[in-house]
């Protein structure tokens, strides 16, 4: 069985650059990730059936391109198209409902975060986890800027 | 009798065509949502005892013979779970009926709900059927677009919100899952189930094992397994009450499906079976510890369905004869009692206008048939003697012993730390909600315009303190008369309920009551229902069985 290398490197950026995408938190964004992932799959599926063939018509019934992966890719291709549409009518309604984009922070982790840190309102999640272990606000802060200190002496 | 098998998904597909064209008369529309669910209801059922009698029937599709054609597969694994999942999809469709009949409900499914929840259907009962990779991930597909539509119904903020994290979730598994059968098609050159678990065999041991994970993570996912289910308690809960009992009930079971084919027939060598059993025992410790945190009662609900998809993982994870009989019993028991819980929660929701353990009390009194309808289920999914969960776990349990690794060990006492605190997540909720009197009125700030209608007819119920403590010293005699109070409950209303009793939908109330007196029958029919699961895996005890069903007897 022998592939093209060119649609195999072309797979592996078209993965990347999907999967890159996936992780950013604009809906748009993760919306194209997916267009690209569902292309870089459709490559792997023709990959997947071997070097290129003659067609089906004419001549002999030897040497003639697989047919099947050609089937799977159309169904995917159809099933990507509902799906992608699906999410942009997702994204405008997230966009006409509070005209952001982007996917909000989960409101348990808020619950949980506003819970530990109820004193200290406006500091930052690493000082909140400090205090949650070891007592008063203030045991905190002093832990949390002493530790950049000893890491210093420790250096020099 | 082989017609029968592709109306399963025929009818709920050609049903969601006519539903859809019909949005404007809602009326005719119920009534052949109602009809097309009756009769898959009724296929699926004949499918059983055919099945049971006769053997494997197979379809091909098209009349193109195995390995060419798409193979439709009925064995008795896939009869069990068609015909539990059909009566869940009805008992669900007639829930959601009541709650739209009940005009006053802001929760009310709008004219959309019914043709996706068909195709819904659909893809639910082809999963089952599916003898074939790719006709298995269509039928993903089929029910996860359905889903998509469905969590994020009614489009208000929060459930846009929750439907992203599914809906990329979601995406992400199906992609692994299509990586998984284009691999699979390079490897073997066929995507049917069969001749998969013909060829596989050949691979070298690398290539099985990569072939392998990626399908268990790609199942994992759906399945909700512990590292793979952080998405579940974030976008279930949102959801209105009958869809996430659906989801619930079928969803999540449609993916251990998928594993119990995958560790049976496609990957029949125990490659992967230790990892399973840590990640179940991990799964159930970890869901039902989320679930003793929560103050929701349907993010706690959704951490319990977490830590019970375990248990069928670690049956699957033996992989001996009666570890997948206890699966297969534990799925059944699961989804039934799994959905009724649902279904009690969104009453809950109704009558107390919250679904939060901090605001809600009182409901005894309110309601007492409802305070009947949640501690039988609870009871049951916390494995009390008499009922179908105790029934389950014990098979599990026995199974695990029959195996005998200190592996095994770990996992029976996990999974006896997680009875014991789904029991005492359950009984917080039942001491909040029901026990105790109405909390002073600090209704939650945003739940406030939802409560406000039901606060007018809360308000003449003072909930003295004294009787609650005196019905507090009567509590275990009260919980175990409790049992057959389905049926009675309804003839002894006390006088102070009658006012709220109202505000229940008749139909809702009915539906719940059939929903939990089902759950009860499981435990009446253990026996024959245990003998087929058992059965079941027998038939999948080794592939061959299976492959030659499907491509028939070979030299």
């Amino acid at each position: 069985m022998t592939v093209t290398l060119v649609l195999v490197i072309a797979m592996a950026v078209l993965f990347a650059c999907g999967v890159y995408l996936l992780l950013e938190r604009s809906l748009t964004r993760m919306l194209l990730g997916f267009l690209l992932l569902g292309n870089a799959l459709n490559l792997l599926l023709l990959v997947m059936s071997g070097a290129a063939g003659d067609p089906p018509i004419g001549k002999s019934s030897e040497g003639i391109t697989d047919p099947l992966p050609q089937a799977f890719a159309l169904t995917a291709i159809v099933i990507t198209f509902a799906v992608s549409a699906f999410l942009l009518a997702l994204i405008h309604r997230s966009w006409t409902l509070s005209r952001a984009d982007e996917v909000e922070v989960d409101e348990a982790d808020v619950a949980i975060r506003s819970a530990r840190g109820e004193s200290t309102d406006e500091d930052d999640t690493e000082v909140d986890t400090d205090t949650d272990t070891g007592g008063t606000p203030d045991d905190g802060h002093e832990r949390h800027h002493e530790a950049p200190t000893d890491e210093r002496e420790g250096s020099r | 009798m082989t017609f029968l098998v592709p109306l399963l998904v025929l009818v709920p597909l050609l049903g969601a065509a006519v539903a859809l064209g019909l949005l404007r008369h809602q009326r005719i529309q119920r009534a052949i949502t109602v009809a097309v669910l009756v009769v898959a209801l009724a296929v699926a059922a004949t499918l059983m005892v055919l099945v049971d009698q006769h053997g494997t029937i197979v379809v091909q599709v098209g009349g193109w013979d195995a390995p060419y054609g798409i193979s439709l597969v009925v064995d008795r694994l896939s009869a069990l779970l068609l015909t539990v999942s059909a009566s869940v999809l009805l008992v669900v469709l007639l829930f959601s009926i009541g709650q739209g009949l009940a005009a006053d409900d802001s929760e009310a499914p709008v004219t959309i709900f019914y043709p996706t929840y068909l195709v819904l259907a659909a893809g639910v009962l082809d999963s089952f059927i599916a003898g074939d990779l790719f006709n298995l991930y269509v039928a993903f597909e089929m029910l996860l677009v359905a889903s998509y539509v469905l969590i994020t119904l009614g489009g208000s903020e929060q459930r846009v919100r929750a439907g992203t994290t599914y809906i990329v979730t979601s995406l992400i598994a199906s992609a692994i899952f299509l990586s998984a059968i284009g691999l699979v098609y390079g490897a073997t050159g066929t995507v049917n189930i069969a001749q998969i678990s013909e060829r596989v065999a050949g691979l070298p041991d690398h290539v099985q094992l990569l072939l392998h994970t990626m399908l268990l993570i790609g199942f994992g996912i759906k399945a909700a397994v512990f590292p793979l289910a952080f998405w579940l308690p974030d976008s279930y809960p949102t959801a209105p009450a009958p869809v996430t009992a659906v989801f619930a009930g079928l969803l999540t079971k449609v993916g251990i499906y998928a594993i119990i084919r995958l560790e049976t027939v496609i990957f029949p060598r125990p490659q992967l079976n230790e990892v399973l059993l840590v990640v179940a025992a991990l799964t159930m410790v970890v869901g039902v510890l989320g679930a003793v945190s929560q103050t929701d009662v349907k993010r706690l609900l959704s951490f319990t369905l977490i830590s019970h998809i375990g248990f069928m993982v670690m049956g699957v994870g033996l992989g001996s004869v009666a570890g997948t009989a206890a699966a297969v019993f534990y799925t059944v028991h699961h989804i039934v009692v799994q959905t009724t819980l649902f279904l009690v929660s969104g009453l809950m929701e109704r009558i107390g206008g919250t679904t939060s353990t901090r605001s809600l009390g009182g409901l005894l009194k309110a309601a007492p048939l409802l305070a009947a309808l949640y501690l039988i289920p609870a009871f049951n999914l916390g494995g009390i003697p008499p009922f179908s969960g105790f029934i389950g776990k014990l098979g599990l349990f026995r199974a695990a012993a029959i195996d005998g690794s200190p592996l095994a060990y770990v996992t029976i006492g996990a999974g006896v730390v997680t009875s014991l605190l789904t029991l005492y997540a359950l009984m917080r909720v039942w001491d909040a909600a029901f026990w105790r009197p109405k909390p002073a009125a600090e209704p939650a700030a945003p739940h406030a315009a939802v409560a406000e209608p039901h606060e007018t007819l809360r308000a003449p119920e003072p909930a003295p303190v004294t009787i609650s403590e005196t019905d507090g010293s009567v509590l275990t005699g009260g919980s175990v008369t409790v049992t057959d109070a389905a049926s009675a409950g309804r003839a002894s209303r006390p006088s102070p309920g009658t006012g709220e009793k109202a505000r229940l939908p008749r139909m809702m109330v009915g539906v719940t009551t059939v929903a939990v007196l089902g759950s009860v029958a499981l435990t009446v029919v253990a026996g024959p229902l245990y003998g087929y699961a058992t059965r079941a895996a027998q038939s999948l005890e080794s592939p061959v069985q299976y492959v030659q069903a499907v491509l028939g007897e070979r030299p």
